[in-house]
């Protein structure tokens, strides 16, 4: 590549980075990710608080024998931890995915018209 | 249901010679497929990531492998047999990780890097100072982390090959590091991938089992199991309450949010685990590889835990105690008690072989790191060719794995758990801030970066050297050695209370990567545009990086 070529190609990045639709797609992804990082973080360092801190609670138990109120717990830490993995991963592969490739298809087009602009000069 | 089996106070269980054969065979085949899929000459880009030729759910089971090392495989069968519901606690940080990787930087790394962690670290900001500290951070958690695995070796040889002599180990470790060597210059990221794909499915094939059969033992009920677990448990019901080992007082307590702290955050951070994203070609391919790690982890330490209870209703923790490997032979002992020497057999050579896989592909990431980023970018400017760069990076192969069977050798009668906490410690605190700031955060520059890599990595090695787990921990036993690494209870130079560093290193390096950034005017709009469009597009990702 040569050295004019890279300029327009990161020309490139810098309109598109400035279009709606990509600034849509930053916020699309944040607004998922952010407040999931947010919650299974909380959720996971309440469970370890609550067995720290309050070890009575977690240790009943419920039922029978070595079914604990803290072994439901944890075991529902795995539950959220598959839920977030399948909605997210859903959520990605439908919603996130085509905003994506449009993204990347509108990057491609920056560039032909940068290149045909270059030619004419 | 004591143990009466002659083993209890004998070196060794079931019959080494069987344990040998069972371990060898998996070395001739994992060789044969090694060099039958990958041998010839290398790209830089075959060799450190197998030209991103693997597809998500491959690549998601070689991440299992990669990550279930014989810490976890073990370590927490061994933790949950003692200690109950604090040894499942433990094991649940390891997996809640998993959703930092896949939500934030799994895909986003994939889409921005070609070959090593500071590929991303290094995208926007100066060049060689970046790469320089990330390659140090780098080579210090793999460090740890090879330590940790290789000392392991040593520790199990004694308790499953009956080979107790101290240079019959040290050969053993030797022989261990010199197979691993020959898995990686054979077949470069490739083959150590197979190899990792292969010990996952037997892993997860070999504990399923026991799963089956202890629960076949106690007619599928749990609460039997649970019932005879705590009659066979000096803790009793405690044994299903929290405390028995994070509980003890204020200290263990605030230490138990220290660990779970670096486990939750180290994960995304650990260089060999990032390396795997490379391994795909797209991130499409990387959120899917993610999505198969974590039903793999996850669903292995759901066996665990019954396998870890298994282990103290049927061979109880007395007996544990007293073999070679104390917690770490829980789930040997309740194989051979299930299953005899056979199951026994099995069960030992997939231990050697997660060791041998782990190291193999902490070797990768470690010589992809020296030969690209410092030999390549920093030493030579960018200017070599590949041939060159695969070629330093194969002698790196060899030049660190002899160190992983030298530290091996010297570290196999150290206390050598804490190692593992500690690379998860340093890379959370290292690396996780940088990756996190330069993936988004648009204000962060390199002097940021320097601040918290540096920071992170010497406030959490500072903290190390003076906390309990280097010195000043009292003995078991009135007169007896210390607990600490140093062994001699008249050394006490310890100054920080807790045993995990994490606590005060992460936050203190993401408070410094945010002060050094909004101390430093420097911001590349440009650099940055291109790397915001590549991470969440992925175009541009096959090009060659222009820096």
């Amino acid at each position: 590549m040569s050295n004019e070529a890279l300029e327009q190609t990161e020309d490139s990045y810098l309109t598109l980075q400035s279009t709606s639709e990509f600034q849509a797609l930053r916020k699309k992804f944040r607004g998922f990710v952010f407040p999931m990082t947010a919650f299974f973080l909380a959720w996971y360092f309440l469970y370890v608080l609550m067995s720290i801190f309050a070890p009575d609670f977690m240790g009943q138990q419920v039922g029978q024998p070595g079914i604990t109120v803290g072994l439901l717990f944890g075991l529902g830490q795995f539950v959220t931890t598959f839920a977030i993995t399948i909605i997210y991963a859903r959520w990605a592969n439908s919603q996130l995915d085509p905003l994506a490739e449009a993204a990347g298809a509108q990057l491609d087009a920056i560039n032909a018209a940068n290149a045909a602009g270059a030619k004419e000069n | 249901m004591a143990l009466t089996l002659p083993f209890a106070e004998a070196t060794s269980v079931g019959s080494p010679a069987l344990n040998i054969a069972i371990f060898a065979s998996f070395v001739v085949i994992t060789l044969v497929i090694v060099i039958r899929v990958s041998a010839g000459k290398k790209t830089a880009e075959q060799y450190y990531t197998a030209a991103g030729a693997f597809t998500g759910r491959q690549n998601g089971v070689a991440i299992a492998g990669d990550y279930l090392s014989a810490a976890s495989f073990l370590g927490i069968a061994g933790a949950i047999a003692l200690q109950g519901y604090d040894g499942f606690l433990y094991s649940i940080g390891f997996l809640v990780a998993w959703l930092v990787a896949l939500l934030l930087v799994a895909e986003l790394m994939r889409n921005t890097g070609r070959f090593t962690m500071a590929d991303v670290l290094s995208y926007r900001l100066k060049q060689r100072p970046v790469r320089i500290a990330t390659a140090i951070s780098v080579l210090t958690v793999s460090f740890f982390y090879l330590l940790a695995q290789m000392a392991g070796a040593g520790g199990l040889v004694s308790l499953l090959l009956g080979i107790q002599g101290e240079m019959a180990q040290n050969l053993i470790i030797a022989l261990v590091g010199g197979i691993m060597i020959t898995y990686v210059l054979i077949g470069g990221m490739k083959g150590t991938t197979w190899v990792q794909i292969i010990k996952a499915l037997l892993l997860i094939a070999g504990t399923a089992v026991i799963t089956l059969m202890v629960l076949g033992k106690f007619s599928f009920s749990f609460s039997e199991l649970f019932q005879s677990a705590a009659d066979n448990s000096p803790a009793g019901d405690k044994l299903f309450e929290p405390g028995l080992k994070y509980g003890k007082n204020l200290t263990t307590k605030i230490d138990f949010i220290s660990l779970s702290m670096a486990l939750v955050l180290g994960t995304a951070g650990l260089p060999h685990v990032l390396q795997r994203f490379y391994t795909v070609p797209t991130s499409k391919q990387a959120r899917k590889s993610v999505e198969w790690a974590i039903w793999l982890i996850g669903g292995f330490y759901l066996l665990t835990l019954v396998v870890g209870y298994g282990a103290a209703a049927l061979v109880g923790p007395k007996a544990i105690l007293a073999a070679p490997g104390k917690a770490n032979s829980a789930a040997p002992l309740l194989a051979y008690e299930l299953g005899g020497s056979i199951l026994l057999g099995v069960i030992s050579g997939i231990a050697f072989a997660t060791i041998l896989a782990v190291v193999a592909g902490l070797t990768i990431t470690t010589s992809a790191t020296f030969a690209h980023d410092l030999y390549k970018e920093v030493f030579k400017r960018g200017q070599t060719t590949q041939d060159q760069e695969v070629k330093v990076a194969r002698i790196a192969s060899v030049v660190i794995g002899c160190i992983a069977i030298l530290g091996g050798i010297l570290a196999k009668n150290q206390n050598i758990a804490f190692l593992v906490a500690l690379a998860f410690a340093v890379a959370a605190s290292a690396n996780l801030p940088t990756i996190l700031y330069s993936l988004f955060w648009k204000g962060f520059n390199t002097r940021g970066a320097l601040w918290s890599i540096y920071g992170g990595l010497t406030s959490s090695i500072v903290l190390i050297i003076f906390s309990p787990v280097v010195s000043g921990k009292p003995p078991l036993v009135e007169g007896g050695p210390s607990q600490s690494m140093i062994t001699n209870t008249a050394i006490d130079f310890h100054l920080f209370p807790l045993d995990n560093p994490g606590l005060v290193s992460i936050p203190l390096a993401f408070f410094l990567g945010w002060l050094g950034s909004v101390t430093s005017k420097e911001h590349n709009a440009q650099k940055y545009a291109e790397m915001e469009v590549r991470s969440l597009t992925g175009h541009g990702v096959a090009e060659p990086v222009n820096h």
